[in-house]
């Protein structure tokens, strides 16, 4: 228990800490706002607090709790909105529209009962992370609660049924001593959580969207950087992420950003369905929304509190992707308390530990085995929106981010304003998965790296051929080049660029894919010979192939194998007639 | 912005000033945050707020300098308040200053409530997406940039661009519309000059509107200082008029790039670490506090849209005010010299405007079926025009094949007949797409790739007048 000394802003300092911890939790003042210690100086505690101060006195108590920043972990999360702090904000909704502080609700719901099913028998020796039981959290999720970090024993007494996440389901014997379990564990969610092993990513994590699982793929365990200037479509290629990611649960950290869009985000989920099984997609996702308007401190709190979740439900053996929006807000929050507490700063004013800091966020991605029993993998995958200044690739977050990532998407102001989306430039995005995913894409093509290198090798062709254009004009191009010019405005506007608001267009099969982008690389080789026999670049141009070619996207998933053998021969046909009529 | 207290305490230890920085011995009791009034030795009171505290030292920082603040006579009085804005109905039709004392001559309010300036955020699970058009009667706008209720979508200017007559015309078309629904405008003039603040009003007053404004002004030669409160005192009343009396509130700051002058100097002052160009790192921070306030709410009746206005130093966009802006707001109108030198009017840059929340807003039911496909299509159309313009500028337009030379016309057509339309002129949303369909007969029909062919046999005039 201390008092106030000082108030700046978030900032506060206690005097009297004595026996405080960095990191402790404080609650500050009558209304009991939560802060974190972030250093101690002789009695004296620096505290930043995770809610508006304003109205504080000098002089007012502020009392220790004794815990760190923990995350609850169980049953209740899937499907939650959160704030940067976990708290739930469709619990507080019931009280108001609007965010008091000082308000205190609970991350899971204490009032609601889980059936709990044991998976071992009395007498069994458990350690850590061992499954001792599951919870079927929603339809498509099955909770797997696992022996806590730290504990191991004899199962003395375990129980089926309804319980809460408070009540004791499981009693252990340890030399002696025996230890209640309930179904809630809590993780300090600075602290990454421990696995067995580590294992390079192999494979591929399917995103529907066709530049990234075709061109640059994004492998199960890896870590991926989006930047882009605004307006270029970053939040809308995450929530494609965050929407229609095979994987067993989404988490989707709104950080720092827009209100309305987080509504959005909510309202769509509730009425998506996942490709994979037709439920709703709010049953593999948890929301954790810290908008840009809310406490500064708690959205620093908010990628930590994301990604202990995220390593939470792949300790259970899942694939997890964490999706965050944006990681540049997540650093201009340290960079914010990092001046309040006069830190000397780095570049442009950020911390000098903004590179470590932003290393140990995207470092606990991976593809782990983890602990305990029955064997079993998961993954944590992260994508991280970066919103550089200007657009300026050079800056502090963008290129400290791009030393950790193997996975760039850099989105591109130009073809946003072209209405390209998704904006990713394909000559500057780069996967480094490319390798580690090339076995699981020959299971669905052996042709896969060859199409999608000749398709790179012609749009690079494209950009030097453009250099030419604006200099001699578009007329003045060899036949060859203007097929080229052809060909690639087909791989961009027919096969790269995806509408996310087209029903069909909106998820795109792998398998899909690589047929597209073969129908265009088809069309390429057979109009080629045309060109010998005198056919125009215009004429081919002119051809009713082209307008079908360009509508192959509408075609949905499940009946395009068919559909597009058909539009094969037709295109042989057609193609081979308009030959045959000039010679 | 008063509110009554029991006590009064009060200091004549200040020992130095900066700027408008007061540093006193410690106030005892005093709150973060707290409105004090400064007694200078003149006999003169200045308003100011207690902006860091502790048991050695009181900052405030007063509201309009204190550059005749004497160290010995002067003293600091507090009376507990903090900064609020006393509202109640009667708000509407009053004129306020950038502390939300009255400078209409009329009375003061009588509050039915006090506010606190700042706001709360809302709850995000709270918030029902906006999906509302709101028909501002400017194609350049209803029909690739559509408003929607809840929106926060800004005007990026620049100086000596008529972002004035475009946002009075959209007063005038937009929010007047509806007679039988409750609406109200906030307006808030950020140091502007007398003038602008003078047309602004001026034109609520020819269109009938002046009723149902609230207006908060704080002009060029008005204190510096009241520049960071006068857009919290507006989004105070219209948060009130929304969330409280229902109404549809539409939010105008003019000019936002004043707030964030003003916003760097108060940092300066307190030697906080600069960010780009010595603007304050929170900045974003700061501005989505106020911008976040925009929205919608299950339940309530209301929306609060704002449409700030700022001018781009220089016209770059990539200026940390209209760059931050940008990455807060749910997109932008971009105004160029470009249009404006060829005698455009709206001088909307379509390329660089955006709107987030246009899909929600738009299509069947809404405005018209093929609202969006019409969009892109007319977007990708005049991209290509562009391209082939830039390109033309250095082979000539001759070397341009036929297929390229209409894309060409196209683009100046667009320019001509759809961006471009009077300053009273009122298009609806449906004239507008019909406008686009119009520029559509001109190009090859087999590269309307983006508008299915239901809609292409629908609409297009050819088919279309035949039926």
């Amino acid at each position: 228990m201390g008092k106030i000394w000082r108030v700046s802003g978030p900032l506060v300092i206690g005097e009297d800490m004595k026996g405080s911890q960095v990191y402790e939790i404080v609650e500050i003042g009558s209304e009991g706002l939560v802060g974190e210690i972030i250093g101690l100086e002789e009695d004296r505690a620096i505290i930043q607090a995770h809610e508006d101060t304003l109205e504080l006195k000098v002089g007012e108590t502020i009392r220790g709790t004794g815990t760190i920043l923990t995350a609850e972990l169980g049953p209740g999360i899937v499907g939650s909105i959160y704030d940067g702090l976990q708290k739930s904000l469709t619990v507080l909704m019931e009280k108001d529209s609007f965010i008091k502080r000082g308000a205190k609700v609970f991350a899971l719901p204490r009032d609601k009962k889980w059936q709990f099913s044991p998976k071992v028998k009395v007498g069994d020796a458990v350690s850590e992370g061992d499954i001792i039981g599951t919870v079927p959290e929603t339809n498509l999720l099955e909770h797997r609660i696992m022996v806590p970090v730290g504990i191991k024993g004899v199962i003395k007494e375990i129980r089926e049924g309804e319980y809460t996440v408070e009540e004791p389901v499981t009693w252990l014997e340890d030399n002696g001593e025996v230890k209640e379990l309930t179904m809630m564990r809590r993780w300090p969610v600075r602290k990454p959580r421990p696995y067995k092993q580590r294992f390079a990513p192999s494979r591929l994590l399917i995103t529907g969207m066709r530049i990234i699982d075709y061109m640059f793929p994004l492998a199960l365990g890896g870590k991926a950087a989006m930047p882009g200037g605004f307006g270029t479509g970053k939040t809308v290629a995450l929530q494609q992420l965050a929407r229609w990611a095979q994987t067993q649960l989404n988490i989707y950290v709104g950080c720092g950003e827009r209100g309305n869009e987080m509504a959005d985000v909510l309202y769509s989920f509730r009425k998506l369905k996942d490709p994979a099984t037709g439920r709703l997609l709010q049953e593999k996702e948890v929301f954790i929304a810290n908008t840009s308007n809310m406490p500064v401190v708690a959205r620093e709190a908010s990628i930590f509190v994301g990604i202990t979740l995220a390593e939470y439900f792949r300790d259970m053996g899942y694939d997890v992707l964490l999706v965050a929006d944006s990681t540049s807000r997540w650093a201009e929050a340290m960079r914010e308390i990092g001046g309040r507490l006069e830190e000397i700063p780095g570049e442009e004013g950020f911390p000098a530990y903004l590179g470590s800091r932003l290393s140990s966020f995207y470092e606990r991605s991976g593809l782990v085995e983890c602990l305990g029993s029955p064997e079993r993998r998961g993954s944590v995958t992260v994508a991280g929106a970066v919103s550089p200044p200007g657009a300026d690739f050079s800056e502090p977050v963008t290129q400290n981010t791009l030393r950790i990532i193997d996975a760039l998407y850099s989105l591109d102001v130009s073809l946003a304003n072209k209405r390209h989306f998704p904006a990713i430039n394909w000559l500057t995005s780069y996967s480094l998965y490319v390798d580690d995913v090339k076995g699981w894409w020959s299971e669905i093509s052996p042709e896969w790296d060859v199409t999608r290198a000749t398709a790179l090798k012609l749009l690079q062709q494209e950009a030097e051929l453009e250099e030419i254009v604006r200099l001699v004009g578009p007329e003045a191009l060899p036949e060859g080049d203007k097929l080229v010019l052809l060909v690639t405005r087909m791989i961009r506007e027919d096969f790269l660029m995806q509408s996310a608001y087209h029903e069909i267009d909106t998820y795109c099969m792998p398998a899909k894919a690589q047929l597209m982008l073969k129908t265009i690389i088809k069309f390429y080789e057979l109009a080629q010979p045309m060109l010998d026999s005198g056919v125009s670049v215009a004429e081919i141009r002119s051809s009713p192939i082209v307008p079908r070619i360009s509508r192959m996207k509408d075609i949905p998933n499940d009946t395009f194998e068919q559909r597009i053998k058909e539009l094969w021969s037709e295109m042989e046909a057609s193609l081979v007639a308009q030959r045959g009529g000039v010679s | 912005m008063t509110s009554s207290s029991l006590y009064v305490k009060e200091t004549k230890a200040i020992k130095r000033t900066k700027g408008s920085l007061l540093v006193a011995e410690s106030i005892p009791d005093i709150k973060f945050g707290e409105i004090v009034d400064v007694w200078l030795s003149s006999g003169e009171v200045k308003r100011g707020q207690a902006i860091d505290i502790s048991k050695e030292v009181t900052v405030v920082q007063v509201f309009g300098g204190v550059s005749e603040v004497d160290l010995i006579g002067s003293k600091i009085r507090c009376k507990g308040e903090t900064l609020k804005l006393a509202v109640s109905e009667d708000i509407l039709g009053r004129i306020f200053n950038g502390i939300g004392e009255p400078i209409d001559g009329g009375p003061s309010v009588v509050p039915e409530d006090y506010l606190d300036v700042n706001g709360l955020p809302i709850n995000p699970a709270g918030r029902e997406p906006p999906a509302e058009f709101i028909e501002t009667g400017i194609s350049a706008i209803d029909g690739l940039n559509a408003l929607v209720r809840g929106q926060k979508l800004p005007i990026f200017s620049g100086s000596g661009l008529p972002h004035n007559r475009i946002v009075a015309q959209i007063i005038r078309q937009a929010a007047v519309k509806r007679k039988e629904e409750q609406f109200a405008i906030v307006f808030a003039a950020i140091g502007v000059s007398y003038d602008d603040a003078a047309f602004f009003m001026k034109n609520l007053e020819q269109t009938g509107a002046r009723e149902r404004t609230v207006a908060f002004i704080n002009t060029a030669s008005d204190p510096v200082i009241e520049r960071i409160s006068t857009p919290r005192l507006a989004l105070t009343a219209g948060e009130y008029l929304a969330w409280k009396q229902g109404m549809h509130v539409l939010v105008i700051l003019a000019d936002m790039t004043n707030y964030c002058e003003a916003l760097r100097e108060l940092s300066a002052m307190r030697e906080e670490i600069p960010s780009r160009r010595g603007y304050p790192g929170y900045m974003y921070t700061d501005l989505a506090t106020m911008y976040e306030r925009a929205g919608r709410i299950f339940g309530k009746g209301g929306s609060v849209t704002i449409m700030p206005i700022l001018t781009m130093p220089d016209d770059d966009i990539t200026h940390p005010i209209p760059d931050l802006t940008g990455y807060i707001t749910e997109g932008q109108i971009v105004l160029s010299r470009e249009l404006e030198r060829k005698g455009i009017y709206p001088p909307i840059d379509v390329f660089l405007s955006l709107s987030r929340m246009m899909k929600e807003g738009i299509g069947a039911g809404k405005t018209r079926e093929d609202h969006n496909n019409v969009f892109m299509q007319l977007y990708a159309a005049y991209a290509e025009g562009c391209n082939l313009r830039e390109i033309s500028t250095i082979i000539g337009a001759e070397a341009l094949g036929e297929r390229d030379k209409i894309y060409l016309t196209v683009a100046d057509r667009f320019e001509r007949e759809f961006i471009s339309q009077g300053e009273f002129e009122k298009r609806k949303v449906e004239e507008t797409l019909d406008t686009g369909w119009e520029l559509f007969s001109a190009l090859p029909e087999e590269d309307l790739k983006l508008i299915g062919e239901e809609l292409i046999k629908k609409y297009l005039p050819k088919y279309s007048e035949k039926t």
